[in-house]
């Protein structure tokens, strides 16, 4: 198992962010979280990006127990991920700065080449290297997020609702990347999304939060034919579906 | 009330010369839901806010005709405008956050407007205050009605905002993504609550979004716009029917939960799209 997460809790005062977490993701799958705002998807992915060190329970990377506070070594291993690029990119700082920065963080040589190679792969012209967050688009700006998260070569992305501030075709775009990517180099990926459409067309195995806890796994499969246990993963099957047909639905409406 | 909008032109100046933003836009809206679509930068807001003459200051406005009610928005002096907005006509924004005042209560706020477009008593736009956030469905209204604006969830300061909109009875309503900032299952009450007061006040409906497959659910007509130009105009309940490949690309670039997508649909841009 690449990530294993034993009863993790994060507690606030007295109120539970994340309680009794528990799930597994093995080398090269995809595992999503999916809920609604304050369920604690994004508490977990904190815990286990080592932003949060304020948690009990057990997190183990590659069979490694980690502890609150991250060594270098764990950051070459993971890596996060946001929402809003614009948020997550020095503004004063060119793309190419952004780039090299972990390659300098981890002692890594050849930084011309390997700048190169990551935009390449992630599909932006070589021109974009020494712009500035602010000329680029909101996909070209999360896609230079991905190849930085890239830079220093992990094993594990942890992806925070990485295509929610971009438009649709925008969207389809970064998801088809991060397919490849991930065929390419066989990543690990967790990803948190409130979108069900989202995290069932990139993870193959989904985690349903609700109120702290974790209240259903299940496979994208049986997520789509619509095999749920727990009734809030059926709310919330049952809202994604009926929201997203076109035409049937608003017959039946008028 | 109705809406006339022709030939609509929005351009901003820019070092190369104006830029238009809004490129020759017609439509006519009555009593109806409609649904203007599009991505970032296509001019959807722009186009809806015209209307309200709400745009930024370098904005450079013409049109063949823009009529609400009759009334000249080209020509028409602030008294005038100032009684379409926020008045005649609503407008809810995305993110309640920004668009309430943070030291007034939810209850104050709405009163204001109340008062401002209708007059009475502190105490009559108190009690119609209550009245408004019953109506959008808030459970214990005399209570949120003393709340402040970070005391309130998403979804609530979203019912405050469309509460506050409907206090001087507008005609039209216009919703500018009112629902990307909350969750779906909240998203899903929002829109159901707009469609149902539009529809028991009688009021028009201007819903602009960039979801196509939701607002197709809540509105009767739908423009799709690209690079400032309306490219497609249908039925909401046709829109499976959509002929424009643009419209085409968005419907199919959505992963959907019903049915597995390989690999997504990729939007080629065709340069004639943004031509004429």
């Amino acid at each position: 198992m690449m990530i294993e997460v034993e009863n993790l809790s994060v507690r606030y005062g007295t109120a539970y962010a994340a309680r009794d977490v528990s799930f597994s993701v093995a080398r090269g799958e995809s595992f999503g979280i999916v809920g609604e705002s304050g369920s604690g998807k994004s508490t977990v992915l904190r815990a286990l990006a080592g932003l949060n060190r304020d948690w009990t329970g057990t997190i183990r990377v590659g069979g490694e127990t980690v502890t609150p506070a991250r060594d270098r070594a764990f950051f070459r291993r993971v890596q996060m991920v946001f929402q809003d690029p614009y948020g997550s990119l020095h503004p004063r700082q060119t793309i190419d700065r952004a780039l090299s920065e972990p390659l300098l963080v981890h002692g890594i040589k050849d930084i011309e080449t390997r700048i190169a190679a990551a935009l390449t792969e992630v599909a932006l012209p070589p021109s974009t290297r020494f712009r500035y967050p602010h000329q680029l688009s909101g996909g070209q700006r999360q896609r230079v997020a991905i190849a930085r998260a890239l830079m220093a070569g992990p094993e594990v992305l942890l992806l925070d609702e990485p295509t929610s501030a971009l438009d649709v075709s925008v969207q389809a775009e970064v998801l088809n990347l991060l397919s490849d990517l991930q065929e390419k180099r066989g990543l690990t990926y967790i990803l948190v999304s409130h979108n069900l459409a989202v995290v069932s067309h990139l993870c193959a195995r989904i985690g349903v939060m609700q109120g702290g806890e974790m209240v259903e796994q299940l496979t994208a499969e049986d997520l789509r034919a619509g095999r749920t246990k727990h009734p809030h993963t059926e709310a919330l099957r049952r809202l994604s579906v009926e929201l997203e047909e076109t035409d049937a639905q608003h017959g039946k409406a008028a | 009330m109705e809406v006339v909008v022709q030939n609509l032109r929005i351009a901003f100046p820019s070092p190369s010369g104006p830029l238009e933003a809004v490129r020759g836009v017609s439509f006519t809206l009555g009593q109806e839901k409609l649904a203007i679509v599009g991505e970032s930068g296509s001019g959807k807001s722009l186009t809806a806010r015209a209307i309200m003459r709400l745009l930024p200051r370098a904005a450079m406005l013409s049109a063949d005709a823009l009529r609400f009610d009759g009334i000249d928005v080209l020509n028409a002096d602030e008294n005038a405008m100032r009684r379409i907005r926020g008045g005649r006509a609503g407008l809810v924004m995305q993110d309640p956050k920004y668009s309430l005042n943070p030291v007034m209560t939810a209850g104050a706020q709405i009163a204001e407007a109340w008062r401002a477009h209708r007059g009475g008593t502190r105490r009559q736009a108190r009690e119609a205050a209550v009245d408004l956030l019953a109506q959008v469905q808030i459970r214990d209204p005399g209570a949120v009605a003393d709340r402040y604006p970070h005391q309130l969830s998403g979804g609530m300061g979203q019912r405050v905002m469309i509460a506050m909109m409907l206090a001087p009875d507008p005609e039209l309503l216009i919703a500018d993504e009112p629902t990307s900032a909350l969750d779906a299952t909240v998203q899903a009450e929002i829109l159901r609550l707009i469609e149902d007061l539009v529809q028991r006040r009688g009021m028009g409906l201007i819903l602009i979004s960039h979801d196509l497959p939701l607002v197709s659910h809540f509105c009767d007509r739908v423009l799709v716009m690209y690079a400032g130009r309306v490219v497609e105009e249908c039925r909401a309940g046709e829109l499976a029917r959509a002929q424009h490949p643009y419209t085409r690309g968005l419907l199919e670039c959505l992963p959907i939960l019903s049915e597995k997508r390989r690999r997504l649909a990729v939007l080629r841009r065709d340069p004639s799209w943004a031509a004429a």
